[in-house]
């Protein structure tokens, strides 16, 4: 084969297998989702945090705003200490109410933030007060459960 | 005493199988040792890049495809029933980039470029073109084998990548476009939840263990085979057997060591 034509499909097999893993690490993998251009992080202390991991979005009003970054074990209050990194876009009040959610009946945790009413929003390395943790499912059908039996009977 | 020669049969095969293994071992680090001059001429990686690499391309494609519209079909099925289609996206993309990926390119590549490899080096040493080389004070390892092993583990990540490429693709296809999943939490789903250090590298480090082992075993077993019609065929299946079953049990070590303790 002539060496042009060969070094053209050489060519063309290398630019399609490294385009076929750009676009694997753009359109499927988060890289492209991911740099958000600048944002400020933010911390909330949570009694459970269910199944949310490192990663998370963090939603308001359904709309993507920030991700969790870390998740630890603060051992003062034995609470789950959450660092969420937000866009730099979105200013949130002072007030602003954080709760663990799941999307779906089964799906993925996210956490969802509400706004309040403060006209001072909130800044870098401030803490969320007022959080609600996800509603872990045992509780929930245990709660059930007692109530169903402290029930007088019929 | 037929006890005793049965046990001998074992013992034999084992020193063998140890003795190839050790073999194959040397024959890598002599690759390795001699490769410097496929790369100052990289016209002789070139050329077998278009023999491993391109000739492969559609038998990598049309079988992405397939597999990745079998994934969407099989996927939506399962998923349907708890009410989750939209996780299709993830399902499709972490099958694919994960395992199908790297595992079934490397497969296809094992049985259309690694048989190639053997058939073509075996037969050389048959016609005595190895020895011929060897009186012309040509390292045949450096001449022959080693562009062909940069070639093997250069193509088959991009190999295994567009594999993946294309089969979520055709899980669109058949999941969006025919069945009609909501084409934005396909898509956002899967940006979710697939991760591209985690997932996608992981996957591509994959397809690289792959195509290293593969295109030691093709040739290998091509130098090593006895210079005959029939040696030559024996080691072209040879190489086709022993190398889709190192794939399969490599998956399984590296998918341990990846994704297992997570």
């Amino acid at each position: 084969m002539e060496r042009t034509t060969l070094d053209l499909w050489v060519g063309m097999f290398v630019v399609a297998g490294i385009g076929a893993l750009v676009m694997l690490a753009m359109k499927v993998g988060n890289l492209g989702t991911y740099n958000m251009s600048e944002s400020y992080q933010v911390q909330a202390y949570f009694s459970n945090i269910g199944g949310l991991k490192p990663k998370a979005s963090i939603k308001s009003a359904g709309v993507l705003v920030g991700r969790v970054v870390d998740i630890t074990l603060d051992t003062e209050k034995y609470e789950a200490k959450v660092v969420m990194s937000i866009d730099k876009r979105y200013q949130f009040p002072k007030d602003t109410f954080a709760s663990i959610l799941t999307s779906g009946l089964l799906g993925e945790q996210y956490i969802g933030l509400s706004a309040g009413g403060d006209t001072e929003t909130l800044k870098a390395g401030e803490v969320i007060k007022q959080t609600q943790s996800a509603t872990v499912l045992e509780d929930l059908i245990g709660k059930f459960i007692y109530n169903k039996a402290s029930e007088p009977a019929k | 005493m037929t006890i005793a020669n049965t046990i001998r049969g074992v013992g034999h095969r084992t020193v063998n199988a140890v003795w190839r293994i050790g073999l194959a071992t040397r024959f890598f680090l002599q690759i390795l040792r001699f490769s410097d001059t496929s790369f100052r001429r990289f016209r002789l990686i070139k050329k077998e890049l278009f023999s491993t690499g391109v000739m492969s391309l559609i038998i990598i494609v049309v079988a992405g495809l397939f597999v990745g519209m079998v994934l969407g079909l099989q996927g939506y099925e399962t998923l349907k029933r708890y009410g989750s289609e939209s996780a299709l996206g993830v399902m499709v993309a972490l099958g694919l980039v994960r395992e199908l990926g790297p595992v079934v390119a490397a497969l296809l590549f094992a049985s259309r470029a690694g048989s190639a490899m053997t058939a073509e080096i075996g037969l050389m040493k048959a016609t005595e073109q190895i020895s011929a080389m060897e009186m012309m004070a040509v390292n045949p390892i450096a001449r022959i084998v080693a562009p062909r092993f940069w070639a093997g583990v250069i193509s088959m990540p991009l190999l295994a990548a567009l594999f993946s490429a294309m089969g979520i693709f055709g899980g669109y296809f058949v999941g969006v476009v025919q069945i009609g999943v909501d084409e934005g939490s396909f898509w956002s789903q899967m940006q979710a939840a697939v991760d591209f250090k985690h997932d996608i590298m992981n996957g591509v480090l994959k397809s690289f263990v792959f195509g290293t082992v593969v295109t030691v075993i093709a040739l290998f077993e091509g130098y090593d085979a006895p210079p005959t019609a029939e040696g030559v065929s024996g080691a072209t299946t040879r190489t086709v057997v022993t190398s889709s079953l190192a794939i399969l049990m490599l998956d399984f070590v590296l998918t341990a060591m990846m994704f297992g303790g997570a």
